[in-house]
């Protein structure tokens, strides 16, 4: 039966920092003053302004030794070399596609770093070239990795080993690139039932665990057959506890979505959503993290 | 209107998982998402409203002003109708990109109100031929994330409920001209009745089934939609086709049967919630913009 739910907004609760955490943290807003020594070298996040170093996004102090930067909570994705990043294709150029991963600019893939079908090594033609559409197209989604960053800032990237490539069917989640976890791996094959890779760009991508590893197409033929319904509940519900991990500002990584799903099975996988709901859940998969560390 | 680039497997995921009745976020074909709804958040308005529909935010406020009469109609007052497609809502809406949509959007409305029996506009008359109350409706789309004339029709009936007009009394001058008195008590003024306002209910064809609040993704995979107007009773004012793509009678037939279920139910929880509100009266926390 149908349900609509209309509610009275409630106001946010200030979320009382939990007692387990060692460090307190220093947060500042753009304009706070980190600290009027000067003996400090400045990184990233902050200015000389008045003899003092001031902030100028806002986040959590860092100091590293003499090092002091500010890293910001809500940002876009900066790439570092050897990131994982899940783009979507924006635009299809002359020898390289246009890929956005939620950076600054548009990130790059060039022709010469994709992959071929079958994993050949040869020289792109002109053939090739001609190509390139039927390999990506406008809105494909793909997953890579970062080769080099250009002075600018923009991001190369290349889908040189057969695990990266073209994505078929699943669901992408787009969150702060600051609430993933710098992990070994970012490719996971979840107990519950499905994989998810989680982009360091902030792009997750939820997907049903594929049954055999087709090492040979490396990702170019796209399986379009109906997935079953019981993988479509568990890539939902695994969609709504990501989701409610970032409504609470939780970092991702693939023990905290473990947790999450596991304390959310009670309920419903449209309940979710729901305020008080995600809460509980979110309180829960907090508890037995910190239980985890102790 | 907004729109997201999927691709080919993602649409075709959509797709199949609306055959079998689960949508991407776990919903059913004929469910929404959580309705936020708060009204009197602007203080300088005689009734304003604002509805959080998932990433869908909405905000109307409404100005009763004095005014004549249009010709046509003179023992009646009138509503005017302006929406403004704010470029906050999606980088599309820049400089006079919104202007397209807001004009849909307005059209709708007054299509809508233009039915004689959705506000009793005879009782926003003053004076006969000379003076009546105007109500200007302004709506402010602060962020799109699809179903954006649902929620638009939801802010507007709440900020009409909420609207207050003064009372004014009509008295003779000496020299035979009208005075008009307003009453000296603040809090003394008239409400509108708005059992009769109708809701918008959009029903996107997506494959083979329709599916109600779509999100922007789903707007995506459907060709076409079907804008119903749905008053609490299930009575069907108005219908509007939108989209490129072709729609079978048997299926509008279908979907005009969802529209009038579910735009009953959606006119009985926002009523009660509407209710409850009013019932909390001065004690009531305002969570406004900053909560």
């Amino acid at each position: 039966m149908a349900a609509i739910e209309v509610r009275l907004p409630v106001a946010r609760k200030l979320v009382v920092q939990s007692l387990a955490q060692g460090s307190d943290k220093h947060l500042v807003a753009p304009g706070d003053t980190i600290t009027t020594d000067t003996g400090y070298m400045r990184g990233h996040g902050t200015y000389m302004g008045d003899e003092k170093l001031v902030a100028s996004v806002a986040g959590a102090v860092e100091r590293v030794n003499k090092l002091i930067c500010v890293k910001a909570l809500k940002t876009r994705y900066n790439g570092e070399v050897g990131d994982i990043v899940v783009g979507r294709v924006t635009e299809v150029q002359q020898k390289r596609w246009k890929v956005e991963t939620n950076a600054r600019l548009d990130s790059v893939l060039l022709l010469s770093s994709m992959n071929l079908p079958g994993g050949e090594l040869r020289r792109r033609s002109a053939e090739d070239e001609l190509a390139m559409r039927d390999y990506l197209q406008e809105g494909d989604l793909i997953s890579a990795e970062v080769q080099a960053v250009f002075s600018d800032g923009a991001v190369s990237l290349h889908t040189r080993s057969l695990k990266y490539g073209k994505l078929g069917q699943g669901v992408l989640v787009q969150v702060s690139p600051s609430l993933v976890k710098r992990q070994k791996t970012h490719f996971h094959d979840l107990p519950c039932g499905a994989s998810v890779i989680l982009g360091n760009n902030g792009f997750i991508w939820i997907y049903p665990t594929p049954e055999q590893k087709d090492e040979e197409a490396g990702g170019f033929v796209t399986n379009l057959e109906p997935v079953s319904l019981h993988d479509r509940e568990v890539i939902s519900r695994l969609r709504n506890c990501i989701l409610a991990l970032v409504a609470q500002k939780l970092m991702l990584y693939d023990t905290s979505i473990v947790y999450c799903y596991e304390a959310s099975l009670p309920h419903q996988i449209k309940d979710i959503l729901k305020p008080e709901v995600m809460q509980e859940i979110v309180l829960e998969t907090r508890q037995r993290l910190l239980g985890l560390e102790g | 209107m907004a729109s997201v680039v999927l691709s080919e497997a993602e649409k075709v995921y959509i797709v199949h998982g609306i055959q079998e009745d689960l949508r991407v976020d776990g919903r059913g074909c004929e469910d929404y998402r959580c309705i936020e709804v708060e009204t009197d958040v602007v203080s300088n308005t005689s009734g304003s409203a604002r509805v959080k529909l998932g990433h869908t935010d909405i905000l109307v406020g409404v100005k009763a002003e004095m005014g004549t009469p249009k010709l046509e109609n003179p023992n009646e007052g009138y509503l005017e109708f302006f929406v403004d497609c704010s470029a906050n809502a999606t980088p599309e809406f820049e400089g006079r990109g919104g202007e397209e949509l807001a004009t849909e959007i307005v059209n709708t409305l007054y299509r809508i109100f233009s039915n004689e029996s959705t506000i009793d506009v005879k009782s926003l008359c003053i004076n006969p031929r000379e003076h009546c109350w105007v109500l200007y409706v302004d709506v402010l789309l602060l962020e799109c994330g699809g179903n954006l004339f649902d929620a638009i029709s939801i802010a507007v009936k709440a900020a009409l409920f909420n609207t207050r007009i003064p009372k004014v009394r009509v008295l003779d001058d000496e020299e035979g001209s009208k005075e008009i008195e307003l009453s000296d008590d603040p809090y003394d003024c008239i409400r509108l009745n708005v059992e009769n306002v109708p809701c918008i209910i959009t029903l996107s064809k997506i494959g083979c089934r329709h599916v109600v609040d779509a999100t922007l993704q789903e707007e995506a995979c459907s060709l076409a939609s079907l804008l119903l107007s749905v008053t609490s009773r299930g009575t069907l004012t108005c219908m509007k086709k939108l989209g490129n793509g072709s729609l079978d009678p048997e299926s509008i037939f279908e979907m005009m049967e969802t529209g009038k279920r579910v735009g009953k139910m959606l006119h009985t929880s926002l009523q009660k919630i509407l209710d409850k509100e009013e019932s909390l009266g001065t004690t009531r926390q305002k969570v406004g913009f900053l909560g």
